[in-house]
């Protein structure tokens, strides 16, 4: 069992991370980007599968199902819709069309030097 | 717990660091998203094979039934209809939340054998989940047009809201004292009702940042849900959700010029609003005929459309696209301005001009309209009416003033599409109707659309 404070620390330094990997989102992803957060905090699947996986009484059994099955369509239509949305974008990304790279590889993580990013695609808020 | 489920919960909490980054960068957005896929599968998938699961008929059951239901209505749904839907899929995690919150309370001797914090953590988990879950659904029937998407206000309303939300308090304060099962089923239910209370006055301009809000708010809740399960991973995907969309609801409010109280507690001061309408009176505005409107766009050299609300709700990105393409057959010259928050969500219309195939090179960040509307024969709005509003810049009093809008009154001729002469979501009468240089043409914009098409096909 961990303890308390090793929660708490994650927590804290979880809160410090979600501001940070953020902090400068241009417009047009506004909304893929909350839709897949949405998605994110369909892990509660987890617990749910938790809660359901150790259910003795009838009541826990109806709860945990119910929890497992609006938990699961929390992740999945989450993660589809959002992988719709971004669909609409592709090869959009791209600087200048017609020198269009095909997607990296799948186990290559999405290259975190991303300040390299076209300016045109990384334009600052509104005031 | 075993090791391996551990270091599983590790590599996914890793994978939503990574999802959430590539999210943030056009480029790296959709692999972003699919490394946040692959991290749940691992986490979902190991807890079912290394959590020592029992009772696998009713889990798989459950699963079954959520991804039945899940894939089919996040692949059928229209664009269009895309923020409702993600409304959707948040109230049922926020639901989701509060139920594991709630069952964990039951599963320990009605949260006897709880310590105290533990039941903190419950409750917070109850009453956020809540909230997001009753939240949602109103959302949702906002945008879905099941209700009015007006403010809904009535007498009293913040001294009802503050006392549903002060009885929570109480009665959770009791239920994390000393433990009360019939307390946490109360206060769940008062929740409800507080969520439904807390969107009913929020206009349905608004509506898409109450749900970046609530989206944040069913991360806190599973973060709650994961100090009571001693579960990291919830902990952490729960935090990093809760925290990164505190920041993006912020940043929403802010491409719209608003601060986000009040866009939350805004609908109170509707009266002011009211007043600045009223002005409006029974001036004339010019309304012209498909014809004339469809041979001056055919002449003119630049045309820029600003796409808004009204075409997305018409389902008429098709035919703009149809019309677009007349009109460069024609060497027009055609550009689409597109105001950050336009359409039902920001970036939404953006996503509907791509569905339409839009190529990119005419889709133009306001910023970049701006500059070129002074050389512009023709500025054609569609259905958007808040965001080329000029009170934002020339009527201090105005509740829209300081939110940035594309210039179209700059543009030589300016003509709007428009289902009526009400005024938009934000509820403020538009100075540009009224001006000697705008044309109006009513109707539904796909079926005005049609007509402007026909139009320049005969001019």
């Amino acid at each position: 069992m961990t303890g308390f404070l090793t929660l708490f620390t994650i927590f804290v330094l979880s809160v410090f991370l979600g501001f940070e990997v953020i902090s400068k989102v241009p417009s047009v992803l506004h909304t893929p980007l909350m839709s897949g957060t949405n998605a994110i905090h369909g892990i509660i699947l987890v617990g749910a599968i938790a809660v359901l996986a150790t259910a003795d009484s009838a009541l826990l059994k109806v709860i945990g199902f119910l929890a497992v099955a609006l938990a699961t369509v929390n992740v999945v239509g989450g993660f589809v819709v959002t992988d719709r949305m971004l669909e609409m974008f592709k090869g959009r990304a791209q600087h200048t069309p017609g020198t269009a790279q095909p997607a990296p590889p799948e186990a290559v993580p999405p290259a975190p030097a991303a300040p390299a990013g076209p300016a045109d695609t990384t334009q600052e808020l509104p005031r | 717990m075993t090791a391996a489920l551990h270091w599983s919960y590790l590599a996914a909490a890793v994978c939503f660091i990574l999802a959430l980054r590539g999210l943030s960068n056009p480029r790296s957005a959709r692999t972003g998203n699919l490394i946040g896929a692959f991290g749940m599968l691992v986490a979902v998938v190991m807890t079912l094979v290394a959590g020592h699961v029992h009772n696998g008929g009713l889990v798989a059951g459950a699963m079954v039934i959520g991804v039945a239901v899940g894939v089919p209505a996040a692949r059928m749904v229209h664009m269009t209809a895309m923020p409702q839907m993600v409304a959707a899929f948040n109230g049922v995690g926020g639901g989701a939340a509060a139920l594991v919150a709630i069952s964990d309370y039951i599963g320990h001797a009605d949260g006897a054998t709880l310590s105290s914090g533990n039941r903190l953590a419950v409750l917070l988990g109850v009453v956020i989940g809540s909230v997001s879950f009753s939240g949602s659904v109103v959302a949702f029937a906002k945008l879905q047009e099941l209700m009015t998407g007006r403010p809904v206000v009535y007498p009293l309303q913040q001294f009802v809201n503050g006392v549903m939300a002060a009885a929570a308090v109480i009665l959770a304060a009791i239920a994390i004292v000393g433990a009360h099962v019939g307390l946490v089923g109360l206060v769940a239910v008062i929740c409800l009702g507080l969520g439904v209370a807390f969107v009913m006055p929020i206009g349905g301009a608004d509506v898409p940042v109450v749900i970046s809000l609530l989206n944040s708010f069913t991360g806190l809740a599973v973060a709650a849900s994961g100090f009571v399960l001693s579960n990291t991973v919830l902990i952490v995907a729960g935090t990093l959700v809760g925290a990164s969309g505190t920041l993006l609801t912020r940043m929403m409010s802010n491409a719209m010029g608003r601060s986000l109280p009040n866009i939350i507690f805004g609908a109170f001061g509707a009266v002011v609003t009211a007043g600045a309408t009223g002005e409006a009176g029974d001036r004339s505005v010019r309304s012209g005929t498909a014809e004339d409107i469809g041979t001056l766009l055919a002449y003119s050299r630049r045309v820029v459309i600003v796409p808004g609300y009204g075409l997305a709700v018409a389902q008429a990105q098709h035919t703009i696209r149809e019309l677009a393409d007349l009109l460069e057959g024609r060497g027009v010259e055609v550009l689409y301005a597109v105001h950050p928050v336009a359409g039902r969500m920001p970036g939404h219309m953006n996503v509907l001009l791509a569905e339409a195939d839009v190529p990119y090179e005419q889709l133009k960040e306001m910023e970049e309209a701006n500059p070129i509307m002074p050389s512009t024969d023709v500025a054609l709005v569609v259905g958007a009416n808040d965001v080329v509003n000029p009170a934002a810049y020339d009527s201090p009093g105005s509740p829209i003033y300081g939110m940035p809008i594309i210039h179209v009154d700059q543009a030589a001729n300016v003509i709007f599409l428009k289902r009526s002469m009400r005024p938009g979501f934000a509820g403020i009468d538009n100075e540009l109707l009224y001006n000697p240089k705008t044309t109006l043409l009513f109707g539904d914009a796909k079926a005005t659309l049609s007509s402007l098409v026909a139009a320049v096909k005969a001019a």
